[in-house]
């Protein structure tokens, strides 16, 4: 694409507050590259899901400006929105699956919403279930399903339509330590053969050794700390390899 | 998860548009809620039956006007009967030389005898009661007040050498209470159906309202995977326009059926002015359209209810 822009996202100063509570996001100031892949940690409580529903275009914030694609998400008419959610890719903690759907319809839900041919459609989505191994389950229903086996859904509807950016929130968060890993292999996969920029949020700090060349965005208390100064723009020589989630080296 | 390479894209979201029905793919979509189908049909069925009552008004009050506004009743008030029957030739004769007069027929004494039977019993036949004559006129045209006076100024000049007096009533005068009351019936069926029409309105905003509380979390996440708003409307248009479908059929059967019914009652009166009031052809086609519409309405409520629920989402 020759018009993309050097930033994906870029957040300035932006303040996240819900009715008249204090906010749970405050001073939010950082600039996301195209194809990098980024762990969002904190404690729980400490504002991650906030974040990630200001990325995914859930929420508008409080304050501050957000700029995605190259465009003002905060003037953005909301009948334009649908154009820029359907360049998102979004695993939730919690799934949130279409309980009366197949497994087969909900990931095909994406491609159908934007209106791709219904024979595309077949192709693609069974593909895509058989590369999660989800190709015996296609017309299972998600109430039948597994934790792990409903993760893979979502996901497989995250990515379907090639997201620009994929958004995950604690996505190993209901699975074992093995298919964690193979679902963290599947993101870096996106990453580099289709150049999605990732985003995964999660308090698991074991995790972030597993992809090397991970940035990390760490919330404290509704404030994001960078303590490789990867978020800055231009970025630091040395922030795309060697990162060290937790200060203490690799 | 598999070792393969990630599979190939199969599409380009920049090249495409969004479809504009998913409904299907969403299958089932988000129904209305349980008795509104049996509310919309007994709302149809009550406009049915009020559009059939004031066309047939409409019918019988233009019937008994196209027959009537063309018609005077000439009465002839002399005590004597034998002066009664000349100056009744008289006035025969000077109106059949009137231009705007088609026809005159002079009411035989035994007809009106008849006529005031049951008010009077044997004594409409007796000498001791005197009736008046009357002479029925057709005219070529409803006739104005001045022709009106016109025509009672050639009575009076026939009549004034017999020492008689005639009284000319236009027929369309002596009816006007009928129709005033006949109008205020047709704006009563037109008032309720108004009034059904906003309670079927009502009935669906409330269903469409609920059934968007219950699907809620269906459309967020139809939103958060690019979801337009007219994507999820059309979701819930589908449910509208079926259950609105259904109840509209069963109400038009129910009130076909009353209308029927009530058809079959009045008919059986064999009331020449009742016989007027029957259904014709464009007032079936508009009685077949009441469910059209009323699907129409139950869409149009549908949209503007789920259009604004939508408003309050991002």
């Amino acid at each position: 694409m020759s018009d993309r822009p050097s930033e994906i996202v870029k957040f300035d100063n932006v303040g996240l507050r819900y009715g008249t509570d204090a906010e749970v996001l405050s001073d939010m100031s950082f600039t996301l590259f195209p194809g990098s892949f980024y762990f969002l940690t904190g404690a729980s409580g400490a504002g991650k899901t906030s974040l990630l529903k200001l990325l995914y275009l859930s929420q508008r914030p409080s304050r501050g400006s957000i700029r995605m694609f190259g465009k003002d998400m905060i003037t953005l008419p909301r009948g334009r929105l649908p154009d820029f959610r359907r360049r998102l890719g979004v695993v939730f903690q919690d799934f949130r699956l279409v309980q009366h759907l197949s497994a087969f319809d909900n990931v095909a839900l994406p491609l159908r919403l934007a209106g791709t041919d219904e024979a595309k459609v077949q192709r693609s989505v069974s593909d895509m279930l058989e590369w999660v191994g989800l190709s015996h389950r296609m017309q299972a229903i998600p109430e039948t399903m597994s934790g792990g086996e409903q993760q893979r859904v979502a996901i497989a509807r995250a990515v379907i339509a090639r997201p620009q950016i994929l958004i995950a929130d604690e996505p190993t968060g209901n699975v074992d330590p093995e298919m964690a890993l193979k679902l963290l292999r599947l993101f870096e996969a996106l990453n580099h053969r289709v150049g999605t920029t990732v985003i995964v949020a999660t308090h698991d700090v074991h995790l972030l050794k597993k992809v090397p060349e991970s940035l990390i965005m760490r919330l404290n208390k509704g404030r994001l700390s960078d303590p490789t100064g990867a978020l800055r723009y231009p970025p630091a020589p040395k922030s795309r390899a060697g990162v060290d989630p937790v200060g203490g080296g690799k | 998860m598999s070792e393969t390479p990630f599979p190939e894209a199969s599409s380009q979201n920049d090249d495409l548009k969004p479809a504009k029905d998913i409904s299907a793919g969403l299958a089932p979509p988000a129904r209305l809620s349980g008795p509104i189908p049996w509310v919309i049909a007994i709302l149809i069925a009550l406009v049915v039956i009020a559009a059939a009552g004031g066309l047939s008004l409409r019918n019988l009050a233009q019937n008994a006007r196209a027959d009537l506004a063309d018609a005077v009743t000439v009465q002839i008030i002399e005590a004597d009967a034998d002066a009664r029957s000349v100056q009744a030739q008289a006035a025969t004769a000077a109106l059949g030389d009137h231009p705007l007069v088609t026809s005159v027929r002079l009411v035989p004494e035994n007809e009106l005898q008849e006529l005031l039977e049951p008010w009077l019993g044997g004594g409409a036949a007796s000498d001791n009661v005197p009736i008046p004559a009357l002479i029925d006129v057709e005219l070529s045209r409803r006739a104005s007040g001045d022709e009106l006076a016109q025509l009672q100024s050639v009575l009076d000049a026939a009549l004034e050498p017999l020492d008689g007096r005639a009284r000319v009533d236009a027929q369309s005068q002596w009816l006007r209470p009928v129709y005033d009351a006949l109008a205020a019936l047709q704006y009563l069926a037109l008032a309720l159906i108004i009034l059904v029409s906003l309670a079927t309105a009502a009935a669906v905003w409330l269903a469409s309202r609920n059934a968007f509380v219950n699907h809620r979390e269906t459309v967020e996440i139809v939103h958060l995977l690019g979801g337009t708003d007219t994507q999820v409307t059309r979701m819930f248009e589908r449910a509208v326009i079926r259950e609105a479908a259904f109840g509209a059929i069963i109400g038009l059967v129910i009130g076909l059926a009353a209308v029927w019914l009530l058809g079959q009652q009045f008919s059986s009166l064999d009331s020449g002015m009742v016989g007027g009031g029957g259904l014709g052809p464009v007032d079936w086609a508009i009685i077949a359209a009441i469910p059209v519409a009323g699907i129409c309405l139950a869409l149009l409520t549908g949209r503007i209810t789920i259009g604004y629920a939508l408003r309050s989402m991002l």
